[in-house]
């Protein structure tokens, strides 16, 4: 289906279900249940999975494909944010000039900052790419003020231009919209306990993040993706075997960038602004434990991972002691206190070191990520499952590895 | 009327202190690239480390307890609660406040034992097992446990910078314009960053001449330069190369514990420090002591050179990137670095 | 015909001289074997004609064409494949992808950007590269990652690998260089076959047993200079080739 095979067809199949029906997936315990704070189906979260999804669908291109080791990838996304937030001011409250826009001068940026930094491979490609994302945060803060209003962010106006829209209504400035639909707008729905809500910008940025999945499968399918296989594997072998290696990484380069773009785009069609803090080297830190939390090289890890960090810093983040207690009410109060002294570094503001433990971790035990894991796990269920051992685990398959 | 040549020469002394921090922090970072073959980006949180030590040991010798003085009152017309830390109880009281105000010197002290823990722990437990890993893989692996080690330092100490003084006698500035022959107070510079110079000089001079003249150090090059052969010599390089981890981690350490006054210590201060030192790293060729040494010197004063308000207004921005500018200039024009060796890192 | 011409190649690294006025002609569809003792030059000879080295005087010309500061990519493209003499395959990939980059890369080129349709859509490529995965003995593990394969095995999908790109002349170094005997002889049995392709091929070789069973024309290189030419039987009785080689020893 849709020039996919098999696999993949199926696998597209569950990303498009999963993000269709995240609204319901996301809020599985009841309004009034204790567990109601692990809900994370609600809008601002869930635009926030699937922009993080695209980032990282982009990332894996390069970096899970190639090899290569981009430590500037946040750059582009921040240079597509204030390239939004200007087609806002600009042009309209419409958000698809300023998501195509990103897009656009993400992939200017990327093929100016590939063209130099691929001109080395291995760490010094890594430092390059960190040296110019740091620049441009400087830069940001500093110089480009009048274009990225420095450390206040870049934000709309009542009196900005927008001479395809309108400068302001009744006083306020418009929303930002699709063919009038306003991206605040949702729908909420009201199952006995349940609430759902279902949000247009959500779904623009699920249908986005899906268009952007499909995309990524198909290179990994084609030829060209093969060939950013072999950079990966081999570069000596490729040259010699009569391919040019650089304008593949260079392509794969752009192409990711402009993933990048395309989530800073999005990021400003939800909540139009811009800050310099998005092209932090932490901000490219982050999307680089996503890929590998969730597994490089795999189609599906980086959305995973993405989605497991996100779900993180919002969710875990919200734990503090007295929800510990609430847990542990039925235990003797000893008891409770040893666990919650335990446990309290970890939670809330402790989430940072939870996540960096279980990247250690991941690093150490599972490089695959947590595709890696689900593969173990299915294949050990299969093994301890299927009456006929067969002899299919001891060859080590290539098939397996995606 | 400031001239030019005081000009120059305060903005060589500024660049003097930083300068020292990148090329501690660069040396350390190439003694453990250079042995282990491994890229330690937790190389920063070790300098962290440090100057948390001083900050630990500050805040002990500050101990107090409370005893109440019915001689005096406070504000309300209660008994004065006077805070006495233990020091001055035991040592009496001008001897106490002297070890309290000495408390970042005696850091040192203090912090060789746990940086050279911190080291071997680090090593044995966990970089070992990466030898053979791709870079990336120790590269993400070094990251989380630097994420880690900040995040536990954030946990006790607050995410706020918490000021540690330099003892009194340092207090003062050191006036180079009275000295050098230009108007008095042209050139004025701290003491304790002359101190932090002269220390970071002597801790580079003493780990060169340990490799030099210690034969000890002799396998250790012997090793960097040719992993297998000196191997082939029945000497166990690997456990020599642990040690030098352990000695490139105090030396990160003690870079921290002195910066401790210059900077207030906070948990991010190592990652800062990183991402510059790696730059420095680079530019200084990969595995190349001397290189990383010279490259941190120069960038530190470069960096402030390009802070100059003359420089600024011609080149507005120029003090925040000049580094990286630099280092992509130098990358591309000189892929080894200003010292580097053939093949290193060059896959 | 003449399919490669070497004259006056002379390479130096700092001060040692590892090629002297090296000149050599290759006929096509001969298999033609350079064999000198360590350190003879052998390899470095190799690298300049494929561009991994580029020697301070002299030409290389193939077919016409000068290979001289070419790209490594584009002197594959002119018809030059390489066998090296530990085997670089891509070894994270399966067997098929191994072979299919290389049919790719004599097809599409040496850039094209195919991101869209699935390689599983090329049929001429996918039968090309089974079939000769077929002639080398490794379909059935066709989907295996390569980097499990044996050392024979890797060496003989390597070869594959060239083979499948149908070039004009293939240059192997030491291709039996570690093997035991019986593989030794089934690598010679490979490349006859090979052979009534019609293929020209350059050999470097240690081994004797393989020089006389596969070549029609033997290069001594010794010191960086060719000091004898001709065909093997010739070339084993010559006295200076034993004198280089052996120290006068028979071979």
């Amino acid at each position: 289906m849709l020039g996919l095979n098999k696999k993949d067809t199926s696998l597209f199949l569950i990303v498009v279900g999963m993000t269709m029906f995240a609204p319901f997936i996301l809020n599985p315990f009841p309004e009034t249940s204790q567990l109601a704070q692990f809900n994370a189906g609600y809008p601002d979260l869930m635009q926030r999975f699937v922009i993080f999804g695209i980032f990282a669908i982009g990332f894996n291109l390069l970096f899970g494909l190639t090899g290569y080791l981009s430590f500037g990838h946040a750059a582009f996304l921040g240079v597509g944010s204030y390239a939004g937030v200007w087609m806002m001011k600009l042009l309209t409250m419409d958000v698809i000039p300023a998501i195509f826009m990103s897009m656009v001068v993400a992939g200017l940026f990327s093929i100016l900052v590939g063209y130099v930094s691929l001109r080395r491979s291995g760490i010094y490609f890594s430092i390059l790419t960190l040296a110019f994302a740091q620049m441009s945060f400087s830069l940001a803060y500093s110089v480009l003020t009048p274009i990225t209003n420095g450390e206040t962010g870049l934000q709309l106006a009542l009196d900005d231009p927008r001479i395809l829209g309108v400068s302001q209504v009744d006083g306020s400035i418009p929303p930002a919209s699709i063919f009038g639909i306003a991206m605040r707008d949702s729908w909420d729905l009201t199952l006995g306990g349940w609430s759902f809500t279902f949000n247009a910008g959500y779904y623009l940025c699920a249908v986005i993040m899906i268009l952007a999945f499909y995309v990524s499968v198909r290179i990994f399918r084609s030829p060209f993706g093969l060939m950013l296989k072999a950079v990966k594997s081999n570069q000596q072998r490729m040259n010699y075997t009569g391919l040019n290696s650089k304008p593949y990484t260079f392509a794969a380069f752009v192409i990711s960038g402009m993933y990048a773009g395309l989530a800073g785009g999005l990021m400003v069609a939800m909540d139009p602004l811009a800050g310099a803090e998005r092209m932090q080297w932490t901000a490219s830190g982050e999307v680089v434990l996503m890929t590998i939390l969730g597994g490089a090289g795999t189609l599906f890890g980086p959305v995973l991972g993405a989605g497991f960090i996100k779900y993180f810093e919002n969710i875990f983040s919200k734990i503090n002691d007295n929800i510990l207690y609430q847990w542990f009410s039925g235990l003797p109060e000893s008891v409770a206190d040893a666990l919650v002294f335990v446990i309290h570094p970890f939670i809330g503001k402790g989430w940072h070191l939870t996540l960096g433990i279980v990247f250690m971790l991941v690093v150490i035990f599972l490089p695959g990520g947590i595709m890696e894991g689900l593969r173990r796990i299915s294949a050990f269920v299969k093994k301890r499952f299927s009456s006929s051992p067969s002899s299919n685990g001891a060859v080590p398959s290539a098939k397996a590895a995606e | 009327m400031v001239g030019l040549m005081d000009a120059i020469f305060l903005q060589i002394l500024n660049g003097l202190d930083k300068g020292s921090a990148y090329a501690l922090i660069a040396l350390g970072l190439t003694l453990i690239f250079g042995t282990l073959g491994v890229v330690n980006f937790a190389h920063g949180a070790l300098f962290m480390l440090g100057a948390f030590c001083a900050v630990t040991l500050n805040g002990i010798l500050s101990l107090s307890y409370t005893t109440i003085d019915p001689s005096r009152t406070d504000f309300l017309g209660k008994p004065l609660k006077v805070q006495t830390p233990y020091v001055e109880a035991w040592f009496g009281p001008e001897i106490g406040a002297t070890i309290i105000q000495w408390s970042v010197p005696l850091s040192i002290l203090f912090a060789i034992p746990i940086m050279v823990a911190v080291g071997l722990i680090m090593e044995r437990g966990l970089i070992k097992h990466f030898y053979k890993r791709p870079h990336a893989d120790q590269i993400l692996v070094t990251f989380g446990l630097a994420i880690v080690l900040q995040e536990i330092i954030k946990y006790f100490f607050g995410a706020n910078p918490i000021p540690t003084p330099a003892p009194p006698a340092f207090a003062g500035s050191f006036d180079f314009g009275a000295w050098l022959g230009f108007a008095p107070g042209s050139i004025i510079y701290p003491y304790w960053r002359l101190v932090y110079f002269a220390f970071a000089i002597g801790i580079i001079g003493v780990v060169f001449a340990f490799l030099r003249y210690t034969t000890f150090g002799m396998v250790v090059r012997a090793g960097m330069a040719d992993r297998e052969t000196v191997g082939f010599l029945g000497i166990n390089i690997d456990r020599r190369f642990t040690i030098m981890f352990a000695i490139a981690a105090v030396v990160a350490g003690l870079a921290g514990v002195m910066y401790a006054p210059i900077n207030s210590p906070n948990y991010h201060m190592g990652m800062d420090f990183l991402v510059l030192s790696f730059v420095v790293v680079v530019v200084g060729g990969m595995g190349s002591l001397a290189g990383a040494v010279l490259a941190g010197f120069l960038l530190g004063i470069l960096e402030s050179f390009a802070s100059m308000a003359q420089v600024v207004a011609l080149l507005p921005g120029i003090n925040q990137i000049i580094i990286y500018l630099v280092a992509i200039i130098v990358l591309l024009t000189r892929p080894r670095g200003l010292m580097g060796r053939k093949g290193v890192m060059e896959d | 015909m003449e399919i490669l011409k070497v004259e006056g190649v002379n390479k130096s690294f700092g001060g040692l001289k590892a090629l002297n006025e090296v000149n050599l002609s290759i006929e096509e569809g001969n298999v033609h074997a350079i064999i000198g003792p360590n350190g003879a030059g052998k390899s470095t000879l190799l690298n300049c004609f494929v561009g991994k080295l580029t020697p301070d005087t002299g030409s290389v010309t193939f077919m016409g064409k000068n290979l001289i500061g070419i790209k490594p990519h584009e002197i594959n493209q002119a018809g030059v494949s390489r066998v090296f003499q530990t085997p670089e395959i891509f070894s994270d990939l399966s067997i098929l992808d191994n072979v299919i980059i290389p049919t790719l890369a004599s097809n599409d080129g040496s850039f094209s950007f195919n991101a869209w349709n699935g390689v599983q859509k090329r049929g001429e490529i996918l039968d090309k590269a089974e079939s000769i995965l077929e002639d080398i003995g490794l379909a059935e593990k066709k989907d295996v990652l390569a980097a499990s394969l044996s050392r024979g095995d890797k060496r003989r999908l390597e070869l594959a690998m060239c083979l499948v790109q149908d070039p004009k002349l293939v240059l192997l170094d030491e291709p039996t260089a570690g093997m035991s005997r019986a593989d030794t002889n089934n690598t010679i049995d490979l490349l006859k076959r090979i052979g009534e392709r019609g293929i020209t091929k350059i050999v470097i070789e240690h081994d004797m047993h393989v020089v006389f069973s596969l070549a029609n024309k033997v290069s001594v290189l010794a010191q960086g200079t060719v000091i004898a030419e001709g065909k093997p039987e010739d070339i084993k009785g010559d006295p200076r080739v034993q004198e280089a080689y052996l120290g006068g020893a028979h071979i």
